[in-house]
């Protein structure tokens, strides 16, 4: 009962959204309802408000009712806040005279009951207007951009992001973790549907990417930490030493040929060896030993030393320190991609224990092995060129019980491709591959699989394999095939399991310095499933490839691009717009107690001595509303998110006026 | 489902944008249905809720409070949501001393992935109140 409320003339619009809200929602009722409230000066229904149509009935509103602020109640503001703001704008208004009520996501869709759900719209679209009533009119904050991008992770999707926006004349900083860029894609033999070779596509790629001039490569990097926001994002990056001098180094190899420790390649999933030090693969950008303190007897003398002792040019350093780099980037791209679901997981398939059961990145490297040097696709066990060879699709996926609920979107185009190429090297083989569904939905994709089917002679077997055994030196199949519902049993060679692909281990932790939300996976979350999906709802953290979610390589370079000209739009400007919802200080009330500067996570509050008040940097508040809370006088308000306005939602929310079932 | 005698409660909730309203959303977008007793203020962190706010909605008729924040560690402004806790335990104190019943204030971490918490949580801590019964506390 404030008798100094200003009187705003309030419109409300009220959505149908096609009957997503007016099938639960009685919204003529709602609209008499909200209609009757002090100050709403228009209270109105329409089909769809967010239509061409729908803004322009706001528009006409407007004007014809004098309108000072309003309201749109429909779906959530991460849909259209900024579409009606922007309206807003256009009409004259204010865009902080704007906002929204959601009656959708957290009202029609989750309720049954009509006259509950309308009573509670009542009571949403009531606090709302209590909120707007005492908003006040607000300019952005502008924030000058720093024109240079970080991109974490440099499979093809960073890769693909990089060159997009570093030819755009933008600079970029390409980082990667391990010791070579190029991801997974670099691992592979040939794609499908094409069967192109994967390295012929991809390497020219890598090397431009290390010759060109807007880009900063930093491999066997990490992100340390992450502050700032969009637009100025100040970020850590800790470069690990590879021990290596790349300028002395002339690549002469006597250090692998003397370095004693064996460990299984990464590049090679395991089925070849590699050194402690060593160059990944031979295409690897950089092209530099690193060596690998992990697995290294030890950086001294005397623990070992043989590299060091044959190393003419002296480049070998045990004493190389990580490098600590600090830099500020305008916005981030995360594509730090996929691993795969750990065989050792899958009790039922062995659980990683027999040997001649690999999984589909250790088949593509036994196939890139027999074309790349003809040496015939070899079994681990003994080194046979296995004769029957069963793939496995869904190997972890799909099975919300045990393993993953989701499906792996790119295993039934891989396991036919895989067959092809086995059948193709090896004509007199057998293959079998059980599936579940095909999933062929691409360009050209399920021509590819009937071929594998009809030209390939690949026998499919609808069912799922039960149980996967070692005996007699054969790896026994048994499933069933549901087709026929007969039990299968096949004494196999060699089994190939397409298992899920899962977020590379390192996404979450990077999600958490970026603030950037990861689904229940722990893939990132887009912004929005269909209208944005390669931006986050941090602002400035964008995704590519398969750090979101399963996907082909075209889906990868697709939103990698995607994600590149999101990232153009945002840093071509001079200046971002900030939302002022920040913390302001009364002067006049402040006694300078500086429990502010306490609670504060960005510094944002700085002691003034000359006026003994603490002072809000604007540029630094982020609004989350802290020090409010904090200030023991109430003189620190957040703009738009005042004391005052809450106490009227509440009591908005609580009032059994006009809400009455 | 609804019987005209049984009680139903006035809960108010505080969200977070960036958690917990996100994950209010997910309910909503993968239609996961729960009671429609608690109506829900969005704020941009769980630490901009003052326990006064709370206070004020006991005394103004809410037989209960939810607020939902981010996941430890997760909080959009880094470290909003531990002020939040400390914030929420001393309240809960205070609560006893008044003779509200610390059962009627909840605090959840519920991430912007987490729909199906939400919708659990709702459902879960409206149940509770119902059982608890009116709170009665209404001023005016
Ligand atoms: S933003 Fe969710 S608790 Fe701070």
């Amino acid at each position: 009962m404030s008798a100094k409320k200003p009187s705003k003339r309030i419109g409300v619009f009220i959505c149908h959204c096609g009957g997503n809200i007016s099938s639960v929602i009685d919204v003529e009722k709602l609209a008499q309802a909200i209609g009757k409230l002090p100050g709403v000066a228009l209270s109105t229904t329409y089909q769809y408000v967010c239509s061409a149509p729908g803004q322009d009935l706001i528009r006409e509103k407007v004007k014809e009712h004098n309108l000072d602020a309003y309201i749109v109640a429909a779906c959530s503001h991460t849909l259209h806040e900024t579409t009606f703001r922007t309206l807003g704008k256009e009409t004259g208004l204010n865009p902080y005279q704007v906002e929204i009520a959601n009656i959708r996501e957290q009202d029609s869709w989750v309720h049954d009951d009509p006259q509950k759900a309308t009573s509670k719209a009542v009571r949403i679209i009531r606090s709302v207007i209590e909120k707007l009533r005492l908003n006040e009119d607000l300019l952005p904050i502008e924030v000058p951009v720093t024109k240079k991008v970080l991109i974490v992770g440099a499979g093809i999707a960073g890769i693909q992001a990089a060159l997009d926006i570093a030819n755009a004349g933008y600079k970029v900083t390409l980082l990667e973790k391990r010791a070579s860029i190029g991801g997974h894609m670099a691992q592979i033999s040939k794609t499908f549907p094409t069967l192109d070779c994967s390295q012929c596509i991809m390497t020219p790629r890598m090397v431009e990417v290390s010759h060109h001039k807007n880009i900063e490569l930093l491999t066997y990097s990490e992100v340390e930490d992450v502050a700032g926001y969009v637009g100025n994002f100040k970020v850590k990056i800790k470069k690990n030493p590879i021990y290596i001098d790349p300028e002395k180094c002339t690549l002469c190899d006597k250090c692998v040929e003397v370095c004693p420790v064996e460990v299984d390649s990464e590049h090679d999933r395991g089925i070849k060896k590699r050194k402690a030090i060593y160059i990944p693969f031979p295409q690897a950008v950089p092209a530099t030993y690193t060596l690998d303190v992990h697995s290294c007897l030890g950086l001294l003398p005397i623990a070992c030393g043989e590299c060091v002792k044959v190393c003419e040019p002296q480049a070998i350093d045990y004493d190389m320190e990580p490098q600590f780099i600090e830099d500020t980037f305008g916005a981030i791209i995360v594509s730090t991609g996929y691993e795969l679901y750990p065989v050792l997981n899958l009790e039922e398939y062995g659980a990683d224990q027999i040997p001649d059961v690999v999984d589909g990145m250790q088949f593509e490297r036994l196939l890139y092995l027999d074309s790349s040097t003809g040496c015939g696709i070899k079994r681990p066990s003994d080194g046979k060129v296995p004769g029957e060879v069963v793939f496995v699709q869904c190997a972890g996926s799909r099975d919300p019980e045990l393993h993953n609920a989701y499906c792996s979107r790119i295993c039934c185009m891989y396991t036919s491709k895989q067959a092809m190429l086995y059948k193709s090297a090896f004509p007199e083989g057998k293959s079998y591959i059980f599936y579940i569904d095909i999933r062929s939905g691409g360009k050209g994709y399920e021509e590819f699989v009937q071929r594998a089917r009809e030209e390939h002679d690949v026998t499919y077997l609808r069912g799922k394999v039960s149980k996967i055994f070692q005996e007699d030196g054969k790896v026994v199949v048994w499933g069933a095939d549901t087709l026929t519902g007969e039990k299968v049993e096949i004494k196999a060679d060699l089994v190939v399991l397409a298992t899920t692909m899962v977020p590379s281990p390192g996404t979450k932790d990077l999600a958490n310095k970026l603030k950037l939300n990861v689904d229940e996976h722990g893939f990132t979350q887009e912004a929005h499933p269909k209208l944005r999906p390669v931006e986050s709802l941090s602002a400035g953290v964008f995704m590519a490839g398969c750090a979101q979610s399963p996907r082909d390589i075209p889906d990868t370079v697709s939103s990698a691009s995607g994600a590149a000209s999101k990232v153009m739009a945002m840093i071509s400007g001079d200046v971002l717009e900030r939302e002022p919802i920040i913390a302001r200080v009364d002067e006049d009330i402040c006694s300078g107690c500086k429990m502010c500067i306490s609670v504060c996570p960005y510094d944002a509050r700085e002691y003034n001595s000359d006026k003994n008040i603490v002072e809000v940097n604007s540029a630094k508040c982020e609004a989350c509303g802290s020090c409010v809370v904090t200030c023991p006088s109430g003189a620190t308000q957040q703009l738009n998110f005042a004391d005052t306005q809450i106490k009227e939602m509440v009591r908005a929310i609580l009032s059994d006026k006009e809400s009455s079932e | 489902m609804s019987s005209s005698s049984r009680f139903e409660p006035k809960i108010v909730g505080f969200i977070c944008k960036w958690c917990t309203s996100a994950a209010a959303d997910l309910a909503g977008v993968s239609r996961l249905k729960y009671q429609p007793n608690v109506v829900s203020l969005r704020v941009m962190c769980s630490s901009r809720v003052d326990p006064e706010h709370i206070l004020q909605a006991f005394k103004g008729g809410a037989d209960g409070v939810l607020v939902g924040g981010c996941h430890p560690g997760d909080c959009h402004y880094q470290v909003g949501n531990y002020q939040t806790r400390k914030r929420i335990m001393m309240l809960l104190e205070i609560l006893k001393d008044m003779g509200i019943s610390p059962t009627r204030l909840r605090l959840e971490w519920i991430s912007a992935s987490e729909g199906a918490k939400f919708q659990d949580t709702m459902n879960e801590f409206i149940n509770t109140i119902r059982e608890l019964g009116p709170l009665g506390l209404k001023v005016k």
